[in-house]
């Protein structure tokens, strides 16, 4: 399946992936419509401000393969399909009681605060690319099958090698 | 890849060069549009404050994240702040452009601009009348030397009033007054715009946005209308005339030149160089049958206005023109000109030739324009696009067969004229109902709009229902490539204004100008609420930019609501991130100057507003519906 990955280096702090992201789960999924709905449309992706290295980083659910949300989650209400293995949410079973909050290794599980039930990540569903993802204007966000990214990964580390090698010197 | 051509423009001769740009892969605004997608929502919402270095700030439109910038500013205050930003930036482009336009008068009048003369004396001595300066046993040198520098005082006046101000209806002025919103001098207003704007000045989104509407005020009946009318005394006030327009009315056998930006300050002199017998010959020895020389955005609607100067096209329509490869020479001075224009020319033989002492951009010839040395300049402009004819490359010559025929040239006084020197016959016309009301349709074009769509679409609903449309700027050019300049278009209007048109042999759609020719609307519109003794927002008129980009269309469309006419935005201009904001434009404004914004995108439901607005206003009036 293809993830949301996160190229830390790039991220500018600029939020536009959240506001995406609150944007497709509104009821009109268009910007000037939604700032005025209600309930708010929320967001499901966050970026973080790291103020001793001045960076900002997005952070949200990593669809983990052995996700801790759903082995805690007592009404099943978090669980993993099968067949796109997203780890998905059913607010109609949801009983709001945070122990899904408790295991998330990201805290990207947060609270729909009219409904009162969590609310994270579905990877937009409605879309080929996330709206986060589409919203990026550095790019820092990539929809890609990890041994895709993993592969670009390789080969630019691999030409920094080879580039080292020519000079004589491995950076 | 499919093209994407068709969804660009309803325009024939744009969507053959779309294509053209599309196989040679030449890229266009449209292309670079796509490249910015999806564009910043905070932007787009109005609620990012860069004005001073605590931040750049952002105010989370959803409440969850910050609700104030670092000073202390919420949304409310940093939009109001940036409109009114972008108003004092329209409304100084439009009277810079004025202030030119005086200094060339009045070096003229003391014999240092030679290439200039008066060409519409009963306009000055009008002005002079104005200006309470004598005109009687006077010659006109004189009395021109004292309208110049009484106009050039209203840059710098401090107290007001700007003389051309008093051409609205008393109750209008009365108004302004109340409200403390008189503008009290060109230059002063902009620069206090820039001062309100500062970290930890104004503060209160209101009285921030009550300034606006003076500095806008400031513009249209003071830097724009000097720039009409000084243009009118200098080049002729417009009279009905008939030309073409499109790209095709660039020629495949004459040396193409085309005169785009603002300011009729060079392109007057251009036509008149292009002339000159020995350049002409030049040109034949070149192997070119002639120079045509056409127009292009504004600069095309001041040289269309005024002599049947052929235009090529609105705005969207530069980067089109270059790409026929037909053009040897795009000369340029201010305002909406893209810097693209550097990078594709340099793909062509073309010459791209930059005059404006205050604008340059990549990959220019620069060709410094001054006054004094006006023709010398121009014949030189002239004589650069001549030897660049040779070097066009035949196989790559592709421009299209359209053009289309329009009759422009109806300035105030034109109109006035038309109907028999009073507007009695318009107001006979309205209240009769033959004429619902007037639609005053305005404005650029945006990528967001496809090209030409709004515009003609919203113009045409309004002539089928009895609205009189006037147009200017790159509407005007629109409405001209669709067909709606002529006479005949009258086919096309309801049997009322069908008939009206008919009588007076006009088109439904009357192009009083460029986009500081809105002045002549408001001239018209206060010539019609006079005589009916009303103020202008009581009459059955409605404003729209159905395709609005600039920030000289944000301090137009101030203007106009400040001046009673209710208007019609196309594209959504970013203010939405302040619900009090918003909320004073599209409504509180009809309790402070009697008129509003509106949004709306579809040209069909705009044109319904606008009747809407028109019915109420005949029905306030006591006129039948």
């Amino acid at each position: 399946m293809k993830e949301v990955m996160i190229r830390p280096e790039r991220c500018m702090g600029c939020r536009s992936c959240e506001i995406a992201c609150a944007v497709e789960h509104s009821e009109s999924k268009d910007l000037f419509s939604a700032i005025g709905e209600s309930p708010v449309p929320c967001k499901r992706i966050y970026v973080e401000y790291i103020p001793d290295l001045a960076v900002a980083i997005p952070i949200t659910c990593r669809h983990c393969e052995d996700a801790p949300c759903t082995t805690v989650c007592p009404t099943k209400a978090l669980s993993r399909d099968e067949v796109s293995r997203r780890v998905i949410h059913s607010p109609e079973l949801c009983i709001g009681c945070w122990t899904c909050s408790m295991v998330c290794n990201y805290g990207v599980i947060g609270r729909q605060k009219e409904a009162r039930v969590a609310m994270k990540c579905d990877l937009c569903p409605d879309r080929e690319i996330p709206a986060c993802v589409e919203a990026c204007p550095t790019r820092a966000l990539v929809y890609a099958e990890v041994k895709d990214f993993s592969g670009i990964k390789r080969s630019q580390a691999a030409l920094k090698l080879a580039k080292g090698m020519q000079t004589g010197s491995i950076p | 890849m499919a093209s994407k051509a068709q969804d660009r423009s309803i325009d024939p001769a744009s969507l053959i060069m779309l294509k053209q740009a599309e196989k040679e892969g030449i890229e266009t605004a449209w292309d670079r549009y796509e490249k910015q997608q999806p564009q910043c929502s905070f932007g787009q919402l109005g609620i990012c404050c860069r004005n001073c270095n605590m931040g750049p700030c952002r105010i989370d439109p959803f409440g969850e994240g910050a609700d104030k910038g670092v000073c202390g500013a919420t949304a409310d205050i940093i939009v109001a702040r940036n409109l009114l930003r972008m108003i004092a930036a329209g409304a100084a482009a439009h009277s810079d452009h004025a202030r030119d336009a005086v200094l060339t008068f009045k070096k003229m009048t003391e014999g240092k601009a030679g290439s200039y003369n008066i060409k519409d004396e009963a306009k000055l001595k009008a002005l002079a009348v104005e200006y309470g300066i004598p005109v009687e046993d006077r010659n006109r040198e004189e009395i021109a030397s004292e309208l110049a520098r009484a106009l050039l005082e209203e840059f710098g006046k401090q107290e007001g009033p700007i003389q051309f101000t008093r051409r609205a209806p008393e109750a209008r002025l009365k108004l302004w007054a109340k409200l403390g919103i008189e503008p009290r001098g060109i230059d002063r207003e902009i620069v206090e715009c820039m001062h309100r704007t500062h970290i930890g000045v104004d503060n209160d989104p209101t009285h921030i946005l009550l300034h606006g509407l003076r500095t806008s005020l400031s513009d249209g009946w003071g830097g724009s209308m000097i720039a009409t009318d000084v243009q009118d005394v200098l080049f002729g006030t417009p009279t009905p005339i008939k030309s073409t327009v499109n790209l095709g009315v660039l020629a495949e056998d004459k040396v193409n030149l085309v005169m785009h930006g603002h300011e009729p300050i060079l392109s007057e002199m251009i036509l008149e160089a292009s002339e000159d017998p020995n350049i002409q010959k030049l040109a034949k020895e070149k192997g070119a049958k002639g120079i045509n020389i056409v127009g292009m955005c504004c600069t095309g609607n001041e040289t269309l206005m005024r002599h049947g100067i052929p235009t090529a096209g609105n705005f969207l329509q530069q980067e089109l023109a270059v790409i026929t490869g037909a053009v040897e020479a795009m000369v340029v001075d201010v305002q909406c000109i893209m810097p693209a224009l550097g990078a594709l020319t340099s793909c062509y033989h073309t010459k791209f030739i930059s005059t404006s002492p205050k604008a340059d951009f990549p990959g220019t010839v620069r060709m410094e324009f001054h006054e004094e040395t006006a023709y010398e300049t121009a014949k030189e402009i002239v004589r650069t696009a001549v030897e660049n004819y040779p070097n066009r490359n035949p196989e790559r010559i592709n421009i299209p067969d359209e053009k289309q025929e329009c009759m422009v040239g109806f300035s105030a006084e034109a109109i006035l004229a038309a109907l028999g020197g009073t507007p009695a016959p318009l107001i006979d016309a309205i209240t009769g109902g033959a004429v619902k009301g007037i639609g005053a349709v305005v404005g650029c074009n945006n990528v967001k709009v496809k090209h030409n769509y709004g515009h003609v679409n919203l113009v045409k609903e309004l002539i089928k229902n009895n609205v009189l449309v006037v147009t200017t700027g790159c509407n005007a050019i629109a409405c001209a490539e669709a067909g709606l300049l002529v006479p005949e278009a009258a086919d096309q209007a309801g049997e009322g204004l069908k008939s009206v048109c008919e009588a007076l042999g006009i088109p439904p759609v009357l192009h009083m100008g460029s986009c500081v020719d809105i002045s002549r609307i408001l001239v018209l519109a206060s010539a019609v609420a006079k005589t009916l003794g009303v103020d202008i927002s009581d009459l059955p008129a409605a404003g729209a930019a159905p395709e609005w980009m600039s920030e000289k269309a944000v301090s137009i469309g101030t203007y106009v609501v400040s001046s009673g006419v209710y208007t019609v935005l196309g594209t959504v201009p970013p203010v939405l991130g302040s619900e009090a904001v918003t909320g004073l434009l599209t409504k509180g404004l009809n309790g402070v100057v009697k008129a509003s914004f509106a949004v709306e995108p579809d040209p069909f439901k705009a044109a319904d507003l606008m009747i809407e607005h028109i019915e109420e206003k005949r029905k306030a009036l006591g006129l039948e519906p």
